[in-house]
């Protein structure tokens, strides 16, 4: 079928046509037909599947200048620069000039006539982009397994099917780009030099082994693992946002000549003064401009944004897919009871903390007024037994990861905190932003291991990232320390809290565990709960939370009197039961009650729910209050 | 046009003139300064004054030679050799130096150390793309690629010179100048009297003069300013004919207002004028670069001079003196090299949209703009932009199809360098556009401006309207009034305020918003803020070894507000700081060798919990929050944030907390006034307007005053004092900016007087009479009480008068006694206080639970 995918193996040439097509016709409107184009072909169905992913697929798989997507994290922005977007080149022997297309290109062709007239400057935007921090095990599986381009590999492949890849590719390509391949073998071989051979793929500095200047990849979290990709966007790139999460449809560019530069720079000859290169610290060519095998390039044409990262939905916009969610929706109070069920088993029998556990899981920020985040429910999980160690805690994080998209468990060492970076700071001496692990992506699960805390003295670092959990769990945002000022950035993280009496940090709902069952083996009967689950019970949990957590609320004309009714009641009979941020709260668990029922509007029934499971939640977590002082 | 080109038309040559006098040769630049010069360059004016030697000079002075890309002619290059400048006076025979002959041109890297990547092509246009073409047709000279006109180009400059007014400056360096006598002529005097030899040309001028010459100068700037510094210097030279400058004199436009933000430069900014905002972050080492390479033969010494272009030297092959091949060596310390300094700017966080990351650009500083500026500075800078492409290899001939991108420097101008004089400069560099200040006016127009502005502050925090229109006049603030003339110093204009009440009645929300809201906020929890963290610290710079002063919160957010949460819960060291700053808005610093005085013109918004967590109506603020009575009289206004517990309101209440939770995000943005218009109103009324008592304010101040003071002189108390005064002073004054009124009017103060009182209604309440008592707040005890202390003292003294035969009693004893004879319930407390009065009379001594009367 090498018509149907040309588009994908040979990208430029589709460009390159349509440019030369516009140069005949004067028609100037080339760079949006060739968007439109690739828009297009993605939108046919199963398309955007045949394009191989740089997230499961190793680098040196994929052909260079073919078109590959990634799915990815906007980690840090780079300044905007200037490329030559036509260019005439000339023959040295016939002399006969050729328009050239520079867009989607690092490298010029040879020849390049620098005092030409056609030449056109345009503009870029770079933008350093990971795979998406913390992201669960079983999201890639699943992106993987759906993925039908014809170079992937699978997770676990045997070096006889490396090879045979390898065939294919040569097949393919050997007309159409046979210098293009000789690259991607150089690119192998120098990425399989300083990795394992078994597998190759880069890794967080935690990991760095051979290479020889490790260059770290800035991956938010400590021992992530993936490729990270430098996106040259060429169109409306304002309305891209630091920690943005999609899926870019792009070519690859890992031309040697990008990494050459650095090297280079010490051997080039001495009467040369070109204040351009003796201006760049090393440090600032080596972030922005690494070897290519390692941070390839990523020319974009086409980005889906993604509201959510659970592969089990469809990524565009809800509304588009309405009809066939529409079963799911009937099936959701079913699936919650399911779902409670699990929960209660895992928090060892208690039912109303499984009930908070699932509000806490659908909630997310779906406003902010002024400076107030709406829909953020914090919670902290008091009482997690400590005689059984850690394992408790741990294994009720990896209960949680088989449901959500992306989690990361931040173990609250005096050690971690201390010496952790957890909010991003801007490096000026490179020039780029070093990342932090609460530059994390949208409705992310942060879970919090309160348990691990020892005694001991937090030193000035320590309490600069308590102040930092604190800000994001009352107000979600996190302030990245850019020196000489700080910058706000608004974040939307789930934050889950495991501690043994209520924690030192704030929290919008505190429930303590009352344990109905004791098991004697604390890990075994945990397990058993884990493996229980058959894993299209687990997929069914999935999407459910994610659909709870993208429905739409309002609040009827009657309910809203009820309410009030209600509150002007409540503080009749005790003006202290009840205050404002009561209220708050109180609001706060109806709507996460309603959209946990699949319903898009507070009912009475709810309110009173969500009434009844308060009361009981503070009846259990007052004698802890009054420990706790004057806290509000 | 015509006129001084058409004269010297048979001048113009090739500049292959062997044989020039070796004095001209020194006014000959070496470099590109005077290409484009015409020859005719109004020499006869300057005739008279110019030495005779100067006669040939029409020959020499052509424009060609200048030219950057001229071939080495060594003859020439010998002659301008900078060390001839060495001794200026000796060279031309005796002759002082003076007029702009005499003075030596200083080369401009900013204007074209790099050059334009667009180079024509030597072969198939002979004719260097500077040079100034004739065309014989029209008679019209322009220069090659650009629509300029040299002779047109000086003449209109040097008309807006000589004629251009600006008598509604602003500007401070032109403070002391005359503004109705032409600015720039006066500015030419000055230097002929400093002897500084830049001239600072604001474009906006140029613009409003001219705004074909402002074009010109936008567009082609490498082109313009060497014309334009040419006009100076023939003007200069002929007014002032004797002054002797170090240099010719350079022109540094600035202000130049085609881009305002780093964000908007395109690829079409590419080698104009432009003027950008930002901050630097970062600073290169002085970096000298070649500007003229000196080579000398080693056979024959003789030598020869090589102008550097565009980053390369052409080393001669064969010395032209004795014909040896490839004898030529490069002598470094004889060739001339300029400064110059990479800088890195960064955008100013106002300018950037929300979600993304700064931006930064590249920066080159040459000659004396070196170091000018340090990390940290925001400045405005104008340059040239530059794009030159990069090389993948020198060797090979592809290139990256990416350029770099930089500026090169013509003017610095320090946003904040006026701090130190001590004057508000918060918002000076934020212009507001003619439209914006429009829309402000309007609003400020409206009669209910006030109310709508505070309803617009915090609109999710539901009623509470007096404590929110405190918080919109302590953002305006007072008018900073200066005494110190007269020995009090600076009185200050910041305003206040301290909010105690119930916890969850949203005091942090409403911290949070404020900081949110003002530009130099700064927000910090009494809980984990040291008095180090909120004034100053000394910390080693890892980097450079050496001790530099960190700042805290209080200084940073000078001429800000600084919120400070859970106030009752800092330590009582922590804020004893605050004293000073509260009054003085100073802080002193001495640690580390280092002795200080640092600014901290802060206005503070604290918040405080009671100490009992819940608001206890029997007791006086002083009792319910535990802070010391001296910082609380510093506080303007205190406000109770308390559950009012009633029907109505809860039912208000309810309403407002569940709309959140349904309305859209459109809806909510509909009802109130935007959080960008309000940001800007208050930036435009702290910077612009600068309230000044009016005679019936005044008037009606005294009477506020004095009617506070006669409330309380009725019972027996004193309910007001000079500071409180004050604070109505700056609250009326910080009304009167809400209204965008110059004036402050009896109306500024009515409002104040009713804030003041209400504020006092709740906190300077004393619990056991109902009464507004101000000295709880001053003397941390109720007139009343005091009153009863004294009666319950005088009471035991009469009693213990009446038994001087037993001079030891019991404690116990003594105290049923005082209770069985008085009429009204004494508590043990009160019974302790009057018995230590009596002991710090020398009265008695108390010694563990025996009292006994002294002798």
């Amino acid at each position: 079928m090498p018509s149907t995918n040309d588009w994908i193996n040979n990208p430029l040439g589709v460009v390159e046509e349509m440019f030369g097509a516009s140069q005949n016709s004067s028609d100037s409107g080339w760079e949006a037909k060739v968007t439109e184009f690739f828009r297009q072909r993605l939108m046919e169905k199963d398309a955007h599947t045949w394009v191989p992913s740089l997230n499961d697929v190793p680098l040196h798989y994929l052909k260079p200048n073919s078109l590959v997507k990634f799915r990815c994290l906007i980690q840090d922005m780079f300044d905007p620069e200037f490329y030559m977007g036509a260019y005439d080149t000339v023959d040295p022997s016939t002399k006969a000039k050729v328009l050239r297309c520079g867009k989607y290109k690092d490298v010029t062709e040879c020849g390049v006539d620098l005092d030409s007239a056609n030449m056109v400057t345009s503009e870029r935007q770079t933008f350093y982009c990971v795979p998406i921090p913390g992201e669960s095990p079983w999201v890639k599986e699943s992106y993987a397994s759906t993925c039908q381009a014809r170079v992937v590999p699978s997770t676990s492949y045997v070096p006889s099917r490396q090879k045979r890849s390898y065939e294919d590719d040569d097949e393919d390509d050997m007309d159409t780009q046979p210098q293009a391949q000789g690259h991607a073998h150089n690119a192998a071989a120098e990425a399989q030099g300083n990795g394992d051979s078994k597998r190759q793929e880069t890794e967080a500095p935690s990991g760095q082994k051979a290479s020889s200047p490790p260059l770290d990849l800035n991956f938010p979290l400590p021992g992530e693992k993936g490729p990270a990709c430098l996106v040259k966007v060429y169109a409306d790139w304002d309305s891209f946002k630091l920690n943005d999460t999609m899926e870019v449809y792009g070519i690859l560019s890992v031309s040697p000549a990008l990494s050459a530069l650095s090297d280079q720079s010490d051997t080039s000859s001495s009467l040369i003064l070109d204040p351009a290169e003796c201006m760049e610290t090393a440090e600032e060519l080596r972030v922005h401009s690494p070897p290519a095998s390692l941070v390839p390039r990523l020319h974009l044409i086409h980005t889906q944004r993604l509201a959510h990262n659970n592969p089990l939905l469809p990524p565009a916009a809800l509304e588009d897919s309405a009809a066939s969610l529409a079963s799911t929706l009937g099936e959701m109070v079913s699936v919650r009871a399911e779902l409670l069920a699990y929960f209660t088993q895992l928090l060892l029998g208690d039912v109303l903390a499984a009930e908070y556990l699932l509000l806490h899981l659908i909630s997310n920020v779906y406003a902010r007024r002024d400076v107030i985040p709406l829909g953020k429910f914090t919670l902290n999980l008091s009482g997690c037994p400590a005689t059984a160690g850690p394992a408790y805690t741990e294994q009720l994080y990896c209960a949680l990861q088989q449901l959500v998209p992306s989690a990361y468990r931040l173990s609250m060492t005096l050690q971690n905190m201390n010496q952790l970076r957890l909010v991003p700071r801007k490096d000026y001496v490179a020039n780029r932003l070093l990342s932090g692990a609460l530059q994390l992506a949208a409705n992310t699960s942060l879970y919090l291991d309160e348990t691990q805390l020892e005694q001991g003295q937090l030193d000035p670092a320590g309490v600069r990232n308590i102040t930092a959990l604190g800000n994001v769990i009352s107000w979600q945002k996190v302030d990245y320390d850019f020196n000489y000022h700080q910058m706000e950035f608004p974040s939307n993280i789930n934050v889950l809290i495991a501690s043994e009496g209520r924690s030192l940090l704030p929290s919008d709902c505190h429930v303590h565990l009352q344990p109905q069952v004791t098991p004697p083996n604390m890990e075994a009967y945990l397990g058993s709960a884990l493996t229980a689950q058959s894993s299209s019970q687990l997929n069914k949990f999935r999407l459910y939370l994610t659909m709870a957590r993208t429905l739409d609320y309002s609040i009827s004309e009657e309910v809203t009197k009820a309410v009030e009714d209600d509150f002007v009641d409540m503080r009749k009979d005790d003006p202290q039961s009840i205050s404002a941020d009561d209220l708050h709260s109180l609001l706060g668990v109806a709507r996460l009650l309603c959209l946990s029922l699949g319903q898009s509007a507070l009912s009475t029934d709810a309110w009173s729910r969500a009434k009844h499971i308060e009361t009981l939640r503070k009846s259990r977590s007052e004698p802890q209050g009054c420990l706790n002082g004057n806290e509000p | 046009m015509s006129s001084p080109m058409s004269t010297p038309g048979g001048k113009r040559g090739r500049p292959s003139n062997p044989s020039t006098p070796a004095s001209e040769a020194a006014t000959s630049p070496p470099a590109q300064r005077r290409r484009g010069q015409p020859s005719s360059n109004g020499d006869l004016p300057l005739m008279p004054t110019s030495p005779p030697t100067d006669m040939p000079d029409p020959l020499q002075d052509t424009s060609l030679f200048s030219s950057p890309r001229r071939s080495v002619l060594p003859s020439e290059v010998d002659m301008s050799s900078p060390l001839m400048y060495g001794t200026p006076s000796s060279r031309v025979d005796g002759t002082p130096r003076s007029g702009a002959r005499g003075t030596p041109a200083r080369q401009r890297p900013d204007l074209g150390s790099v050059r334009k990547s667009k180079q024509v092509d030597l072969q198939s246009e002979p004719v260097s793309d500077i040079l100034t073409t004739m065309q014989p047709a029209g008679q019209r000279l322009v220069i090659w690629g650009t629509d300029v006109n040299v002779a047109t180009c000086k003449e209109k400059f040097q008309r807006f010179l000589q004629r251009f007014i600006d008598p509604s400056s602003k500007e401070d360096e032109n403070s002391c100048l005359d503004l109705n006598e032409p600015l720039y002529m006066q500015k030419l005097e000055e230097i002929s009297i400093v002897g500084d030899p830049v001239l600072n040309i604001n474009c906006g001028h140029v613009s409003s003069f001219d705004a074909e010459l402002y074009r010109q100068l936008v567009c082609y700037p490498q082109e313009v300013i060497p014309t334009f510094d040419m006009a100076v210097n023939e003007l200069f030279f002929e007014r002032f004919p004797d002054s002797i400058l170090e240099h010719q004199i350079q022109v540094r436009p600035y202000n130049a207002l085609k881009t305002r933000n780093m964000r908007s430069l395109n690829p079409e900014d590419i080698d104009q004028l432009i003027t950008i905002s930002g901050m630097v972050i970062r600073t290169s080492q002085l970096i000298p670069e070649m500007q003229e390479a000196f080579f000398q033969c080693a056979v024959c010494a003789f030598s020869a001079r090589v102008e550097v272009d565009r980053g390369r030297i052409a080393e001669p092959a064969v010395c032209r003196n004795c014909n040896t091949t490839h004898s030529l060596a490069l002598i470094h310390n004889r060739s001339m090299f300029s400064d110059k300094q990479m800088v890195k700017i960064q955008e100013s966080p106002e300018d950037m949209p929300a979600g993304q990351t700064p931006h930064t650009t590249v920066v080159y500083a040459h000659n004396d703009l070196v170091d000018k500026v340090q990390p940290g500075d925001r400045i405005n800078i104008t340059g040239i932009y530059r794009a030159v492409p990069m090389r993948v290899n020198p060797r090979q001939s592809n290139v990256k199809s990416v350029y770099k991108t930089h500026i090169d420097v013509i003017h610095f101008r320090k946003t904040d360098e006026k701090r130190l004089h001590g004057q508000d400069d918060e918002n000076e560099q934020r212009l507001f556009t003619e439209a914006r200040v429009q829309t402000l006016r309007e609003l400020a127009a409206k009669p209910d401006v006030y109310d709508r502005l505070s309803s617009a502050l915090a609109p999710s925090i539901y009623e509470h309207e007096d404590i929110k229109k405190g918080i919109l006049l302590q953002l305006f603030g007072g008018t900073r009034k200066d005494f110190s003339q007269t020995g009090r110093g600076n009185f200050r204009a910041e305003v206040n305020i301290l909010l105690c009440g119930d916890p969850g009645t949203s005091k942090s929300q409403l911290l949070q918003y404020v900081f949110n809201l003002v530009p130099r906020g700064q927000y910090t929890s009494g809980k984990g803020s040291s008095a180090v963290g909120l004034t100053a610290y000394i910390m080693k710079d890892p980097e450079t070894r050496q001790t530099v002063l960190q700042t805290g919160a209080l200084v940073l957010s000078d001429n800000g507000i600084c919120c400070i949460d859970e106030f009752d819960k800092m330590s009582d060291s922590t804020r004893s700081v605050l004293h000073e700053v509260m009054e003085q808005q100073t802080l002193s610093i001495a640690k580390a060798g280092i002795i200080c005085q640092l600014n901290a013109r802060t206005s503070i918004l604290a918040a405080a919990n009671p100490v009992e967590s819940q608001w206890n109506p029997k007791k006086t603020t002083i009792e319910n929050i535990q802070l010391p009575h001296t910082l609380l009289s510093r506080f303007d206004l205190i406000f109770l944030m308390l559950d009012p517990q009633d029907e109505a309101y809860d039912r208000k209440l309810a309403h407002h907390l569940v709309s959140l939770y349904y309305q859209s995000e459109e809806q909510l943005e509909e009802e109130n006034l935007d959080m960008a218009v309000l940001k800007d109103f208050i930036a435009y009324a702290r910077s612009y307007i600068q309230p000044k008592l009016s005679e019936e304010a005044g008037q009606a101040l005294i009477e506020a005053y004095v009617e506070m003071r006669k409330v309380g002189s009725g019972r027996g108390m004193v309910s007001a004092y000079p500071r409180q005064l004050e604070s109505l002073i700056r609250l009326a004054e910080a009304h009167a900016k809400v209204r965008f009124s110059d004036k402050v009017e009896t109306i500024d103060v009515e409002e104040a007087k009713r804030l003041h009182r209400e504020a006092l209604k709740q906190s300077a309440t004393d619990p056991r009479t109902g009464f507004v008592d101000i000295s709880i707040l001053t003397t941390g005890m109720s007139a009343t009480a005091r009153k009863r202390k004294e009666e319950i003292t005088a009471a035991l003294k009469k009693m213990l008068q009446s038994r001087t035969k037993t001079p030891v009693m019991k404690f116990q004893q003594l105290f049923d006694d005082l209770r069985g004879q008085s009429e009204t319930a004494i508590t043990k407390d009160q019974f302790e206080e009057a018995l230590k009065a009596l002991c710090d009379e020398d009265y008695l001594t108390i010694s563990g639970k025996t009292i006994r009367l002294a002798t």
